[in-house]
């Protein structure tokens, strides 16, 4: 179909292009080419207030010895080596469990397991924090239960705050990724799970051995966009925790957030930090992808 | 042992099923009662919704607020809509090399987050006099990459022939884009629009750092700002205000739930 670029149409499609992309590029010009230019001019140059000073490569060796920076780093991390995995394997089960025939009450459960993406992300945090307050309901479950002895200062305690944040993203997001993993459990055919059912696998061995490796595409893509989404977390910790207590759920978004608005203002700092964001994810991306494309 | 499996599969998804609803329960539950029944975890009903609801009218101009959010909204949709599959149209079947060069650099771009590109954008709208202005929150929504990538892959399927027959029959470029491609993909549009408004309803950071007066707040910022505010928070009017601003975008899940999956997921086919 594309041979056709030589003819006559041909000619005429290479004026016609910038007819339908010239508003859009224009946008991305104005709102996007040039704050990224702008952003690394920024970096370059200490800037509080109205002055504005040439230090070179100066904010980035200050950002290699910015305790808080990797302190922020760390967090998002954290955030990203538990949560992910548990939302994949997760998301993956409930897609397993809800392709399964014969099951009762299939649209009920995806209807449900969907229903938290319709929450805003600052809500659902807002929400959280309610409902993980020392004496809140989350404590009073646990209690009822018999799961804990005493109430968890959820949102006060170094660990638990973390735990509170990886807890809240995983409500947010598993029912999110489940809906990637059912559209690519119809891509099975029903055919290889009979023939691994004739040779005699069971439920577990259907999920390890014939229904994960056919996913993998899904399982690579949805992890790229989980790693990139917590790398950039930003509207849940500032209001579930505010980057609490003392730095510890602070993240790398919300660093540069605070060094732009809320401390002595250095446009050039936060703009250092933006770029070593930018670059970490573009690094995390290539390595994902590069890893799928191994195997 | 069958019969184990399908117990334990039940058992799973009811348990899942529930922790996803509850918070829900919890907040209507909650707009009921008083805000230290909430803080203390009361799981029932109370009496107190009308108080609630006149704490929160009483303090904010709701609707003025609420007007806010959905102008905004609803200005970024459209105008969104248009630029991006315009673009992706352009894009996918008027291909040249250069511009397949600039769908290239689009594609780097979603990388970038929007914490990286804030201050440049802070320092713009500042020259342009559109601090505390919707329009700062506007504009550098409308060029949604995503979008231009989303309606770009679902362009592939439109069929060829049916631009060269419009094109011999005398229709310009936009007569047939507007006239022949908008109605035939109408289930694409919808599923973008959706995507676009929830982008455009939920967005946080650019309200927080542009919006700076109460009458200029999104249903978001003003979420937020009651949950940070420094004096003893409210649990109830913020659980109506929560309740309030879901309920636009939980109407939308409940009446097109094909719509609202495939723009939430994107490019797949449902």
């Amino acid at each position: 179909m594309q041979i056709r670029s030589k003819d006559k149409r041909g000619r005429r499609q290479n004026q016609d292009v910038w007819k339908f992309i010239i508003f859009s590029v224009v946008l991305s010009s104005v709102f996007l080419l040039y704050p990224i230019l702008y952003s690394i001019y920024l970096s370059l140059h200490n800037m509080q207030g109205l002055q504005s000073v040439f230090v070179g490569f100066g904010n980035y060796l200050r950002m290699f010895q910015d305790d808080i920076f990797w302190k922020a780093l760390m967090n998002n991390f954290t955030f990203l080596i538990f949560q992910v995995p548990i939302m994949v394997v997760l998301g993956l089960l409930m897609a397993f469990l809800l392709n399964t025939p014969n099951l009762k009450g299939r649209t009920f459960f995806k209807l449900a397991l969907f229903l938290p993406c319709v929450t805003s992300l600052v809500s659902y945090a807002v929400l959280f924090k309610m409902m993980f307050q020392m004496g809140g309901i989350v404590n009073d479950t646990l209690m009822a239960i018999g799961i804990v002895q005493n109430p968890i200062d959820w949102l006060n305690s170094p660990f638990w705050a973390k735990v509170t944040v990886i807890i809240a993203l995983c409500w947010r997001w598993t029912g999110y990724n489940m809906i990637f993993y059912l559209a690519g459990l119809q891509n099975i055919s029903d055919d290889t799970l009979e023939a691994a059912e004739i040779d005699g696998a069971n439920g577990f061995q259907k999920f390890f051995k014939v229904v994960i490796p056919q996913l993998k595409p899904v399982i690579v893509f949805t992890t790229i966009t989980s790693t990139i989404g917590t790398i950039q977390l930003f509207d849940e910790v500032v209001n579930l925790t505010g980057g609490g207590p003392s730095n510890e759920t602070l993240t790398a978004a919300q660093l540069i957030y605070n060094h732009s608005f809320i401390y002595t203002s250095n446009f050039g700092y936060s703009a250092t930090l933006s770029w070593a964001l930018v670059i970490i994810i573009a690094i995390l991306s290539i390595i994902q992808l590069k890893i799928s494309n191994r195997e | 042992m069958k019969k184990l499996t399908s117990l334990l599969k039940y058992t799973f998804l009811i348990i899942s099923s529930f922790i996803s609803i509850f918070p829900f329960y919890w907040m209507i539950a909650g707009a009921t009662n008083t805000a230290n029944q909430i803080a203390e975890g009361k799981l029932t009903f109370g009496d107190q919704l009308f108080v609630n609801l006149q704490d929160l009218f009483g303090a904010y101009d709701i609707p003025l607020i609420m007007w806010n959010s959905l102008k905004i909204s609803g200005v970024t949709v459209i105008l969104s809509l248009i630029i991006t599959s315009l673009a992706a149209f352009g894009f996918e079947k008027f291909t040249t090399k250069t511009s397949e060069l600039i769908y290239g650099l689009i594609l780097l771009f979603m990388v970038i987050p929007l914490a990286s590109l804030v201050i440049p954008l802070f320092k713009m709208m500042a020259g342009l006099q559109l601090v505390n202005q919707h329009l700062a929150i506007i504009l550098p929504a409308i060029n949604n990459l995503f979008l231009i990538f989303f309606f770009r892959q679902n362009f592939k399927s439109f069929p060829n022939e049916i631009i060269d027959a419009s094109k011999i029959e005398g229709a310009s470029n936009y007569e047939i884009f507007f006239r022949v491609v908008f109605p035939m993909m109408k289930s694409t549009y919808a599923a973008a629009a959706i995507y676009a408004f929830m982008n455009s309803w939920n967005s946080y950071l650019l309200p927080l750092i542009f919006l700076q007066t109460e009458n200029k707040y999104t249903m978001t910022l003003l979420i937020s700002s009651l949950s940070s505010a420094s004096y003893v928070a409210n649990y109830g009017t913020q659980m109506v205000a929560i309740i309030i601003a879901t309920i636009p975008t939980l109407i939308l899940f409940l009446f097109m739930q094909k719509g609202f999956v495939k723009g939430m997921t994107g490019s797949l086919k449902m």
